[in-house]
This record gives structure tokens, sequence and C-alpha cells, in this order.
């Protein structure tokens, strides 16, 4: 996909755990829309939001659906824009190593593959915030 | 100014509505335009016609209800979050084979997409919710 969009900026900050409360698998339901419409769709992880991107999640003993396997679908939809704020993933403990290898393929480039998620500090977080037209906090 | 609302919680256990009522309302006044409001996650239960507060209790589904009737608002309620709460309308209780519908009048269930579509023609979302 290419940088350039004639949508609006639409920006997913997901701040909650991915499981414990529904709001990170429905936000996702949201993001497949608002990309289906082309609107230019980036998503945030911030605070425990970072876990929802977090690998080998198995979710056998609370019983619920294990919806993780839909963020590796995303660049399908043409959302490249993962960013995951540095400072929570420190807080927590974990690193880029502990998240899926998520990517998408540029078509400006060959269709090169590349990596969706971008680790930002949390002043770059609120330099991308000011930037977007739609923010859907979950 | 054009508006579109969401709101994320469910009644009375939550402020969310009551504060978007709230916001519409005084918006409305001031002149400004509610292009649709739209209920999402536990927040399609304030579409339900079968609650019963206490009497000395507001009724928080017919206030949107009332509120809805006065300025003709869109009170578009999510499909998805609806069915896997229970709440149908008259179409999707018969496509599933249940006995009930539950949906107050003005209240619409309606997809994501006219989330989005709001969002996009309004100058503002303004989200309630935790």
């Amino acid at each position: 996909m290419s940088e350039e969009n004639d949508g609006k900026k639409f920006m997913f900050v997901n701040r909650r755990a991915p499981y414990g409360t529904i709001y990170a698998q429905e936000s996702l339901e949201v993001v497949l829309i608002a990309a289906a419409l082309e609107q230019d769709v980036s998503l945030l992880f911030i605070d425990d939001g970072v876990f929802q991107l977090t690998k080998g999640q198995n979710t056998e003993g609370v019983g619920m659906k294990n919806f993780s396997p839909a963020y590796a679908a995303l660049g399908d939809y043409d959302v490249s824009k993962l960013y995951v704020e540095k400072e929570s993933l420190e807080e927590r403990g974990l690193t880029l190593d502990d998240l899926q290898h998520l990517t998408w393929e540029d078509e400006d480039d060959d269709w090169a593959e590349k990596d969706s998620i971008r680790l930002v500090s949390r002043d770059e977080v609120k330099k991308l915030i000011e930037e977007q037209d739609v923010l859907l906090s979950f | 100014m054009k508006y579109a609302i969401m709101i994320n919680e469910g009644p009375y256990n939550h402020q969310a509505s009551d504060t978007a009522y709230n916001f519409c309302k005084a918006a409305l006044d001031k002149g400004h335009e509610i292009i649709r409001v739209f209920f999402y996650h536990d927040g399609v239960n304030n579409a339900t016609r079968l609650g019963v507060p206490p009497q000395d209790d507001r009724n928080i589904t017919e206030k949107w209800v009332a509120l809805g009737k006065e300025h003709d608002l869109d009170l578009s309620v999510c499909v998805a979050a609806a069915q896997r709460r229970g709440l149908l309308d008259e179409g999707e209780a018969q496509r599933w084979g249940k006995d009930v519908n539950n949906i107050a009048e003005v209240f619409h269930i309606t997809g994501l997409g006219q989330l989005v579509e709001a969002c996009i023609q309004a100058d503002r979302l303004v989200e309630f919710g935790d």
C-alpha cells in the first residue's frame, strides 16, 4: 500500500490487555471495517495494550477465543502501521522479541515484505496523536 | 459543528450513556448537529426496551428515545455487538429463531460501516466510555 491515502487518518488506540475485557477484540472489528472503507488506518498500542501483540497466546484455560492470529492478517487489509510505545513495553518487562513478527507487503517497493510494528517513544506518540483526524480509543 | 457520538458502556452500571445524552442535548441546544449516535461494546444494552428501572430513577433508554424523536436522531446499534449480547430487532429475532425482540423504538440495528462513515462525515468523533 502507498503511504498516500485519500481517506481520513484513523488511529485506533489500544490500551487494554487482550483478554479480561472484550475491548481489544471488538476494536479489531472496527479496524477491519475502516481499512475496508479505504481509510488511512494505524494502530497504537500503549499501556497494557502492548500485551495484545504478544506471541504464543493460549486461551485454553480461560475458555475465550484466541483472536491473536487476526493481527497477522492486518497486512492483507493494507494496515501496515502498528505503533508500539517503547516505554509501555519496558515497564512490563517486554521486548520486541516477545511480540508477533507482523509484516505487510509494500506495493510501491516490488511487494517487499516489511515490518508492521514500529517502536515509538512516548514523545513520538504525542506527535502521532496530533496528526490524526479520528481517534478511536479502546 | 458536526458530531459523531460513540457510546461504549451499558446503562446504569456506567455513567457514559448519561454523559453522552447530556452532551448531545447541550450540543443540539447550541445548534450543533449530531450526525449519528453509535452504540458499541456493552453500549448496545442502552437500546433494550425491556428495562424497568425503579420509578424514582431515570430510564436512560426512554430518555434517548425522547431525544431521538425530538431531534430526529440516528441511534445506531452495532449488529455484531448486539447479537453477542442478545439485543435483537424483529428481523434479527426471526433470523436467529428467537421468540422475542427487544430493541426500543427509534434505535435501529446497523453495521460498523455506519460508525466509520459517521467518523468520516463528522468534524469530531466524541467517545463515551472507559
